[in-house]
């Protein structure tokens, strides 16, 4: 079990401020059941649009709550500008602090006070900024190189456990690398590319692409893949394991590895499942 | 306050029976087993009793138990001993739901080199047999499936597949370790080839484990050594832990109609009285072909980790099979497989019980975990939604 200080245990065991403002003047949500947490954030001001009442309801582990219920202690008596400047380092640090694996619940707290803020004034909620990386959590890589600054992060490990980016289906693990070295100035070698590409050296890059890209993914959900033959851009697979005779096998074909073996050998390769 | 202790499936408390038997071994009887003087032959002699009372625990001869350090080491010696007695073959067939000693194995051995299948379950969590037989080839060296899952209880028809796997001859290991001690297990007319157990899941304590391989399999030693165990795994056998095996063994065996009618009996009105107090309830498993003392419920829209501390905070433990680790909550392997929902893996609390239980303790259980649930679905935005439609 976690160990969790005393003040995360008492604002879990008796959460302040838990319930839904109707007539709210700012609503927001954070999410999802499947990602396993989600907070709604709303708050009601006064004359002097200071916040006068807020109230939260939380989804999730012990640090989750205890994350919100501290939210709403830190913006009550706040004037908007002041709830702005709250950060998720200041919810972790009422708290006392919060193991490593738990700062995403105080991120998650910041987020739904962003949202609420914004629709109070009417900014439509923006479409995020920059480009999803990791697709399971929609994290952008706008908000991962904002994490990666703002809290030092060093490894796609660190950047699961503070934004969740990452904490899924692992494809975006590259990516998040390639923003780490960025961040920290790092180089990778850059892979040469040769000007055209010979048969053989596309055979090899296809077999080690399905080798280093596309075998792992499919062998974690028990299945498998092997490649029959390559005839000009056609590539010719099949399924094993507990792919074969999988009712999402083709989806599989089309967005995974066709995509993969696009990316990583030529553009113009099709995939095709041949039965042996 | 008092604990009340619903989580023996993850470790079991030790008897006193057990704790009285070894502590003489800790005490007087500290001579190497391997030793030629009398008070070696002594310790020899309780550690060959122990050996007897597992072997009678199933049913077999004692020249058939190897005893281990745990039940993972036994799931490794099994695996690589077939692995190794068949350097032909490059084919295992395991579950998607084993414990991770097993899965993790499997793992490890498909990047190394070797072609594993993982069989898929149904949302009960019983095993896809149809596409285990297909997936039998003459290139398969060993089949290994769990007795009875540590999550959900849920038993597999484990000597109905060794039989269908002997006529192949191909090795069959099972994981029992969620089962011995709870259900009666008679190997002798088994095709089973190897049987992985472990101490602390009957109330030995932990560190002791062992490892049954019937008269004539192919075998090769995982801890290569001294002579210990016939040759069969190196080092200085761990002698207290042994003989409290051995006690424990035998306790399991007094124990085993209990287990199955008492026990069975606590956890069944544990499981109704839940269900019927708490909406949007469910049991995850196979509620036919279960372990005696297991029931793993989900309650949907709230999340594990604040069940488990809520039940801590009066005394109740349980676990959960959602973990909030780094950044994503992960439904347990076991789960997903079965593919439980998202609204209702999260919510997920397993109780595992024992003898030691008394039906006070369950009525007390039935009686707080209500309003814990209540609390913590007030504070869940999901569980409003639900309510207002």
């Amino acid at each position: 079990m976690w160990e969790y200080t005393d003040k995360v245990k008492e604002h879990f065991l008796n959460p302040r401020n838990v319930g839904v403002i109707e007539d709210a003047d700012g609503v927001g949500e954070v999410g999802s059941l499947a990602c396993g947490d989600a907070l709604k954030l709303t708050f009601k001001l006064d004359e002097n649009e200071r916040i006068k009442d807020v109230k939260f309801q939380t989804f999730g582990c012990a640090s989750a709550i205890a994350s919100s219920s501290a939210l709403t202690e830190l913006l009550k008596g706040k004037s908007l500008a002041e709830a702005e400047q709250v950060t998720n380092d200041d919810i972790a640090n009422y708290l006392g602090g919060l193991p490593r694996e738990k700062m995403h619940c105080s991120v998650m707290g910041q987020e739904a006070l962003e949202k609420a803020i914004a629709c109070y004034r009417g900014v439509p909620v923006e479409e995020k900024e920059g480009e999803i990386v990791c697709e399971c959590f929609g994290v952008t890589d706008v908000e991962i190189r904002r994490a990666l600054t703002d809290h030092h992060l060093a490894t796609v490990e660190d950047v699961t456990n503070f934004i969740k980016a990452g904490g899924g289906c692992g494809n975006c693990h590259e990516r998040i690398e390639k923003l780490i070295d960025e961040a920290l100035g790092r180089e990778r070698a850059p892979v040469p590319k040769p000007r055209k590409m010979t048969n053989i050296r596309k055979l090899r890059l296809i077999e080690e692409t399905l080798e280093r890209e596309i075998q792992p993914a499919l062998k974690k959900d028990g299945g498998d893949i092997e490649l029959v033959d390559v005839d000009g851009n056609r590539v010719l697979v099949s399924l094993r394991g507990a792919c074969s005779g999988c009712s999402a096998a083709q989806v599989t074909l089309r967005e995974f590895v066709e995509k993969k073996l696009r990316e990583f050998v030529v553009p113009e390769l099709v995939v095709e499942e041949v039965c042996e | 306050m008092k604990t009340i202790y619903l989580d023996n499936n993850a470790t079991t408390a030790v008897a006193p029976e057990v704790v009285d038997a070894m502590l003489p071994c800790l005490r007087e009887f500290y001579g190497n087993p391997s030793s030629m003087y009398g008070p070696a032959r002594q310790v020899a002699h309780r550690l060959e009793e122990a050996r007897a009372r597992v072997a009678d625990l199933l049913g077999v001869s004692p020249a058939e138990i190897i005893f281990t350090s745990c039940g993972t080491e036994s799931d490794s010696t099994a695996i690589w001993a077939a692995l190794r007695a068949n350097p032909d073959k490059r084919h295992f067939i395991t579950s998607r739901v084993e414990h991770p000693a097993v899965k993790n194995l499997g793992e490890y051995l498909s990047r190394n080199g070797y072609r594993v299948t993982f069989m898929p379950v149904d949302s009960r969590g019983r095993p896809d047999l149809d596409f285990f037989y297909d997936h039998l080839s003459d290139d398969t060296a060993l089949v290994s499936l769990m007795w009875a899952n540590n999550e959900t209880g849920t038993l597999f028809p484990v000597e109905e597949v060794a039989r269908q796997v002997k006529e192949r001859g191909i090795v069959f290991h099972t994981d029992a370790v969620q089962a011995v001690g709870k259900i009666p297990i008679r190997m002798a007319d088994s095709a089973i080839d190897m049987l992985a157990l472990s101490g602390h899941k009957l109330h030995a304590p932990k560190g002791v484990g062992a490892l049954y391989v019937r008269k004539g399999t192919k075998f090769s030693p995982f801890m290569i050594g001294g002579h210990q165990e016939s040759g069969r795994r190196g080092g200085t056998e761990n002698v207290a832990s042994v003989v409290g095996l051995g006690r424990a063994a035998a306790l399991a065996a007094d124990h085993m109609e209990a287990e199955n009618t008492r026990v069975r009996q606590l956890r069944d009105k544990l499981e109704t009285e839940l269900l019927r107090r708490i909406p949007n309830a469910m049991i995850n498993g196979d509620p036919e072909h279960r372990l005696p003392n297991t029931t793993n419920i989900s309650f949907e829209y709230i999340e594990g980790e604040s069940i488990l501390l809520m039940m801590d905070e009066l005394g109740i433990c349980a676990s959960s099979g959602s973990a909030c680790t780094s950044g994503s909550l992960e439904p347990s392997h076991v789960l997903r497989a079965m593919g439980v929902p998202f609204t209702a893996a999260h919510g997920s609390v397993r109780f595992s019980l024992s003898v030691y239980n008394t039906e006070a303790e369950i009525d007390y259980v039935i009686e707080k975990l209500p309003a814990v649930i209540a609390r913590l679905r007030d504070m869940s935005p999901f569980w409003q939604q639900v309510q207002t439609g």
